[in-house]
């Protein structure tokens, strides 16, 4: 499978990357190499063989019903590029 | 005066305790060294009051039962730890100015056992490299040159490129480092130090900037198998705010240092012999096996079929992984927000444009495009299958044997530049370090001799889920036998 410059540009616009025409005929090539080479895998036998989900076996644990932090909204948006009146300012999208 | 930068963890505590020098000593020297040292853009931000105020606090505590294993000793921090109020860049441009009010778990367990922290450590970029050149901050320069008398400027390994060049050159004594796919091991490996990466879940990802969640590891880089135990045991521990933290008791590391491997069965995959691996780097590995031998294992060849596809299973698993993890910087909640003329969607792009390196992009448009709707299954699903077979080439290896050693890396230091036109022969880099990440298994480098270039190779010990103490102890018979006492000849 090789990817086309139209589905680069659709993957770019998921990945919420911007990206000039000079980038994306640069980039085409360079994923198809990439690409090429993971495909190798296909070589691999799998059926039968389940997909790895826990690489170390442990249980997801359960913690109490308990508000355990909270109260640090000026902690949170201390570091926000933009805030105002105690919220996150993003530029606007209702007119 | 004393060289105290010159002396290992070990001799630091011991020299601290004893009233022999003060701790403020030890943070002044480091301090002073680290300022000295800039020419290797080792450090991207220092912290010397942090270092002198453990120190003042270490100095005030001695003599009192409670001191802390680590008290009296400044270490340097890689920039993917979250440090409270101090820059905690992974590297990017993207988090440019971002101050945590946070501590990570690892960083704030080093400062309760007593350590200062002397800076933040240069990395590739979201941890996203294998020679330290994706950097926003630029590369870091390894205090090692090659004695051909070219001076060209050589890589530290990556992505803890900063730790490994700052525990070489001597203006850390050791430094935290992470491991996603060879991390801690190959850099370690670049500039003759010791790098360890536990057990996937001995030490907790919690404030971690976050690149590939199934394979992250914290581990210490240092310049002896025992600081390495010292640091680990201190680093290490249950985390109820890390998920997939092990809720089990922390060993006794270094009182379990033994050189001792009677009994031992070392594994030799036959399939890590692979074409193009320098005579230098064969030769080491075999003396690596005798030494062994002499420390009283046996080796035994083995067979982990599963090898080749190691790299190609990494190279969907961890971009698929970091695409969803870096979706949360988005220019609203930190790091630095582009303008753009647009709405919010434009923003966005136009931030994780601006803001995120090639090599980033890269990875994130190849992790969601494995991630995609139709693609999925054939590539995800289908790495997740490969890697569940290299779990289980590991686990019948280890019915033949209890440790396996292998070579760190396929290379000594590279030049800068070498390989950052042709991302798949970076990847390669990784070849010997990545099935250990993909097994979760607890893997370590230390340093074995020198190639006819001057340049250090390492050794890799790999062993069993949850036996550091193994992979410590084959690491340490392997020190003991090296004899590595070479140092970068001072240039910087």
């Amino acid at each position: 499978m090789s990817v086309t410059n139209e589905q680069v540009r659709h993957i770019a616009k998921l990945a919420r990357i911007a990206m000039s025409d000079e980038e994306l005929e640069r980039l085409v090539p360079e994923l198809n190499n990439i690409l090429g080479w993971v495909e190798q895998l296909g070589e691999v036998n799998t059926d039968g063989v389940e997909p790895l989900t826990a690489v170390i076996a442990n249980k997801l644990r359960l913690r109490d019903d308990k508000v355990t932090d909270g109260n640090c909204r000026d902690d949170i948006l201390a570091n926000a590029p933009v805030a105002e009146h105690g919220f996150f300012a993003v530029p606007k999208v209702i007119e | 005066m004393t060289d105290l930068t010159a002396k290992t963890i070990a001799e630091l505590r011991e020299g601290f305790r004893s009233g022999e020098f003060t701790a403020r000593e030890v943070a002044e020297q480091y301090n002073t060294a680290v300022a000295s040292a800039r020419a290797l853009n080792a450090y991207t931000i220092e912290t010397p009051d942090d270092a002198l105020a453990a120190a003042d606090a270490a100095d005030k505590a001695r003599g009192n039962d409670e001191l802390g294993s680590l008290a009296g000793i400044p270490l340097g921090i890689k920039d993917l730890f979250a440090t409270r109020d101090v820059d905690t860049t992974a590297g990017s441009r993207i988090l440019a100015g971002f101050k945590p009010r946070y501590e990570s778990t690892v960083t704030a367990n080093l400062r309760k056992a007593g350590a200062g922290m002397l800076g933040k450590l240069n990395m590739d970029e979201f941890a996203m490299g294998s020679s330290n050149e994706t950097s926003a901050y630029g590369p870091v320069i390894s205090p090692w040159r090659r004695k051909d008398g070219g001076n060209a400027a050589l890589a530290p390994g990556g992505s803890s490129g900063g730790s490994s060049a700052a525990v070489a050159a001597g203006i850390a004594p050791a430094a935290t480092g992470t491991d996603t796919g060879g991390s801690i091991r190959q850099p370690a490996a670049f500039t003759g130090i010791c790098g360890i990466k536990p057990t996937y879940g001995r030490c907790s990802r919690w404030g971690i900037v976050s690149f590939a969640s199934s394979l992250d590891q914290a581990g210490p880089m240092a310049r002896t198998v025992r600081d390495c135990a010292i640091l680990l045991e201190a680093m290490a521990g249950f985390d109820p705010k890390d998920s997939t933290s092990l809720d089990l008791p922390v060993p006794n590391w270094e009182a379990g240092l033994s050189s001792d491997l009677r009994g031992k069965r070392v594994g030799i995959p036959k399939e890590y012999r692979i074409d193009g691996v320098p005579a230098d780097i064969n030769a080491l590995w075999d003396k690596g096996i005798e030494w062994l031998r002499d420390a009283g294992a046996e080796p035994v060849e083995i067979s982990l079929p599963h090898t080749k596809y190691a790299l190609p299973t990494y190279y969907i698993i961890a971009p698929a992984e970091a695409s969803s993890n870096l979706a949360r910087y988005d220019g609203v909640r930190y790091g630095a927000r582009a303008e753009s003329s647009g709405g919010l969607d434009e923003m966005y792009a136009a931030t994780r444009a601006a803001g995120f390196g090639a090599e980033v992009r890269r990875r994130i448009m190849i992790g969601t495009y494995v991630l995609s709707a139709g693609f999925y299954d054939a590539y995800f699903t289908k790495a997740q299958r490969v890697r569940t077979l290299i779990k289980q080439d590991f686990e019948k290896a280890f019915e033949q044997c209890d440790l396996i050693l292998t070579p760190t890396a396929p290379s000594a230091a590279f030049g800068l530049g070498d390989k950052s036109a042709d991302p798949i022969a970076m990847y390669l880099n990784d070849v010997f370090a990545v099935p250990a990440s993909l097994a979760g298994l607890p893997a370590m480098s230390v340093p074995g001799g020198l190639d006819e270039m001057g340049l250090p190779l390492g050794l890799h010990i790999i062993g069993r889920e949850l036996d550091e103490q193994g992979v410590l102890n084959a690491g340490l018979a392997i020190e003991e036998r090296a004899g590595f006492t070479a140092k970068p000849k001072r240039w910087w």
